[in-house]
C-alpha cells in the first residue's frame, strides 16, 4: 500500500506544479495584454495633460508661432460628423438589422448578412476613397456630409449585425405572445421584439460610434479638415482625428503639444462611451431575462 | 352541433413534411369549458395552436382541413390572422408579460400594439375588469406601474390571463396555463375557468388529470396525433369507451 499511496501524492504534487504554472502564465498574459492601455494612456497624459485647458476647448487654432490656441473647430467638428453619421448610419443599420433578425433564412437576409461582414472588414481608408468617388467628386468637393457619409457606411454594418444579434435573443416567446394578442407582425417585431433589444441595439450603437469616432483616413478623403470654423453641411470640417494628425507631423513644437492634447481628449471621449456601455448594459441583462 | 362555437373538420398539421395530426374533427361548445389531455407529443400544443392561426407562425408548419369559429373556416383565403387571433385568445404554457411594460400597460398592451386608441379612462377600466376578471386586481392595483415582471410566476399568468382578455376574445385557448405554477395560483386559475366560462368559451390542455375532471365540461383525449376519444367529461372520466383512454386517465401509461 505504502508505493501506491507515495506515487499518488507525487502525481498530486506534479499536479499542482503544472497548475500553478498555467495559472502563472495566464496572469502574465493578462498582464501583457492589458498593459499597453495603461502604457498609452499614461503616456497620452503625461505629454498631452498639460496642454488640456479650458483655451484648448474653447479656442480656435492659433497661427504658427503664435502661442496659445486650441481645438475648438476639430472637437465641434467631430460631434458634428459623428452626429451626422449617426443619423444616417443607425436608422438604416438597425433596420437592417431587423431585417436579418426577422428573415433569418431568407436569400436576401443572407446576401445582406454576407455584405454586411464583409463591409466590416473592409479597411477604412478605402470606404473613404469610395466615398471620395461617389460624394465628393460629383458633388464638388470636400464636405462634413461626405466624411459623415464615410463614417456612416463604416457604422451600418457594426449597428447591423449587433442589432441581428440582440434581436436574436429576445425569447422566442415573447414575439407569439403579443401575435396571439391579434398584433400584426410588423407591430410586433418594431414595439415588442426591437423595443425589448432596445438597450442592447443602443450598446452596438454606442461601440459604433467610438469606433468612428477615432477614424482618421476616411476622413481625410472627405471631410478634409479645416483650419476655421464651419458649421456649413458643404464645406470641409476639421475632426480631432485630422487636427491631430496635421499637428503631429508638423515641425512645430507648439502644435506637436496640441496634437497630445487632442489624442488625450479623443481617447477619454472614446473611453467614456464605452464605459457608457458598461453601464448600460449592467441593466440589460435583467430586461432581457 | 348547432351551439359549437369553433369546430374542426380533418384537421392535418405539419411540420415541413412530418404530419403531426391525423385528421382531427372535435366541436367546442359555447360557453363551455373543454380539455384536452394526452400523453407529451401527441399533438396537444399543435392542435390549439391550429385554432387561432399560431401554428403557422412556425417555420415550416402548415395545416389542412378546416377550422369553423360560428360557421365560417377561419383558413378561408380571405381570413385575415390578425382577426383570428383577435377573436380567439391564447395563453402559454409559460407566463410572458412583456418586460418592457407595467402592469397596466401589460393589461393594455393589446389595445396599445394594435394602435386602437381609447380614452385614458376607457383605458383604465378595461385595465382594471381584466385584472379582476383575472382574479388579479387585488393583489396588484397598488402597483399598476411596476414592472410586469416583477411579479410571481402565477401571478404573471394571472397578468397573461388579464391581457389576453382585455382584447374581448369570444375564444380563450390555454396550453398547460398551471404547469409552472403552485397549488394555490393553480387553484385560482381553476376557478377562474368557472367564471370565465360564462362569457367565454375556454379550450385548456392540461397534464392534471384532477385538473381536467374538475373545471372541463367535455374532455378530449389525445394519441399520437389522433383524437382517440371525445366526451362529456364525467363520462370520460367514470365510463371512457376506449382501453386507449382508461389506461392514460388510470395512470397505466403516457
Ligand atoms: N417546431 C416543431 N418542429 C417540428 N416538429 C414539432 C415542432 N413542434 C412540435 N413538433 C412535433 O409535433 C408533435 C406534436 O407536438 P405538440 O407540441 O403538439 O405535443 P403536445 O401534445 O403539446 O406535447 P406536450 O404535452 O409535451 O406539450 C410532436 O411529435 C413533436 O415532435
Ligand atoms: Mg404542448
Amino acid at each position: 500500500m505504502t508505493p501506491t499511496k507515495s506515487l499518488h501524492s507525487r502525481r498530486q504534487f506534479f499536479r499542482k506544479v503544472k497548475s500553478d504554472v498555467m495559472v502563472g502564465l495566464t496572469v502574465l498574459a493578462t498582464v501583457v495584454a492589458v498593459a499597453p492601455l495603461f502604457l498609452v494612456l499614461g503616456y497620452l497624459i503625461s505629454k498631452g495633460a498639460a496642454s488640456v485647458n479650458w483655451n484648448f476647448f474653447t479656442k480656435m487654432p492659433a497661427p504658427v508661432g503664435q502661442p496659445g490656441g486650441g481645438m475648438a473647430n476639430a472637437i465641434v467638428g467631430t460631434f458634428e460628423l459623428v452626429g451626422l453619421a449617426c443619423l444616417f448610419g443607425v436608422p438604416i443599420g438597425v433596420a437592417a438589422g431587423i431585417y436579418l433578425a426577422e428573415n433569418r433564412g431568407g436569400v436576401l437576409a443572407q446576401a445582406i448578412r454576407f455584405s454586411a461582414d464583409v463591409m466590416m472588414g473592409v479597411p477604412t481608408i478605402v470606404v473613404g476613397i469610395f466615398c471620395y468617388a461617389i460624394v465628393v467628386r460629383p458633388f464638388g468637393g470636400f464636405s462634413t456630409l461626405a466624411g459623415a457619409i464615410a463614417l456612416a457606411v463604416i457604422m451600418i454594418p457594426l449597428v447591423t449585425r449587433t442589432a441581428e444579434e440582440m434581436i436574436l435573443l429576445v425569447p422566442h416567446e415573447l414575439r407569439e405572445a403579443a401575435l396571439a394578442l391579434g398584433v400584426p407582425r410588423w407591430r410586433t417585431s418594431l414595439l415588442i421584439v426591437a423595443r425589448t433589444a432596445a438597450s442592447g441595439i443602443a450598446t452596438g450603437v454606442i461601440l459604433a460610434i467610438a469606433r468612428v469616432a477615432g477614424e482618421t483616413a476616411p476622413l481625410l478623403f472627405t471631410a478634409f479638415g479645416n483650419r476655421f470654423w464651419s458649421t456649413s453641411l458643404f464645406q470641409p470640417i476639421s475632426s480631432l482625428t485630422m487636427q491631430v494628425y496635421t499637428y503631429a507631423i508638423s515641425p512645430f513644437a507648439d502644435w506637436q503639444r496640441q496634437a497630445w492634447a487632442g489624442a488625450l481628449v479623443l481617447t477619454v471621449i472614446v473611453l467614456a462611451l464605452e464605459f457608457g456601455v458598461r453601464w448600460l448594459t449592467r441593466g440589460a441583462a435583467q430586461v432581457a431575462r | 352541433m348547432a351551439d359549437n362555437k369553433m369546430s374542426t373538420r380533418d384537421l392535418r398539421a405539419y411540420f415541413h413534411k412530418v404530419e403531426a395530426l391525423h385528421g382531427v374533427t372535435l366541436g367546442f361548445a359555447a360557453n363551455r369549458v373543454t380539455a384536452i389531455i394526452g400523453p407529451s407529443g401527441c399533438g396537444k400544443s399543435t392542435l390549439v395552436r391550429c385554432l387561432n392561426r399560431m401554428h403557422e407562425v412556425v417555420p415550416g408548419a402548415s395545416c389542412t382541413g378546416q377550422v369553423l369559429l360560428d360557421g365560417e373556416d377561419i383558413y378561408a383565403p380571405a381570413v385575415d390572422p390578425v382577426q383570428v387571433r383577435r377573436r380567439v385568445g391564447m395563453v402559454f404554457q409559460k407566463p410572458t408579460p412583456f418586460p418592457t411594460m407595467s402592469i397596466e400597460d401589460n393589461v393594455a398592451a393589446g389595445l396599445k400594439l394594435n394602435g386602437i386608441a381609447v380614452s385614458r379612462a376607457e383605458r383604465d377600466r378595461i385595465v382594471e375588469e381584466s385584472l379582476r376578471r383575472a382574479a388579479l386586481w387585488d393583489e396588484v392595483k397598488d402597483r399598476l406601474k411596476r414592472p410586469g415582471a416583477s411579479l410571481s410566476g402565477g401571478q404573471q399568468q394571472r397578468l397573461c390571463v388579464a391581457r389576453a382578455l382585455a382584447v374581448e376574445p369570444e375564444v380563450l385557448l390555454m396550453d398547460e396555463p398551471c404547469s409552472a405554477l403552485d397549488p394555490i395560483s393553480t387553484a385560482r386559475i381553476e376557478e377562474l375557468l368557472l367564471e370565465l366560462k360564462e362569457n367565454f368559451t375556454i379550450i385548456i390542455v392540461t397534464h392534471n388529470m384532477q385538473q381536467a375532471a374538475r373545471c372541463s365540461d367535455f374532455t378530449a383525449f389525445m394519441y399520437a396525433g389522433d383524437l382517440i376519444e371525445f366526451g362529456e367529461t364525467r363520462q370520460i372520466f367514470t365510463t371512457p369507451a376506449r382501453r386507449e383512454t382508461e389506461d392514460y386517465i388510470t395512470g397505466r401509461f403516457g
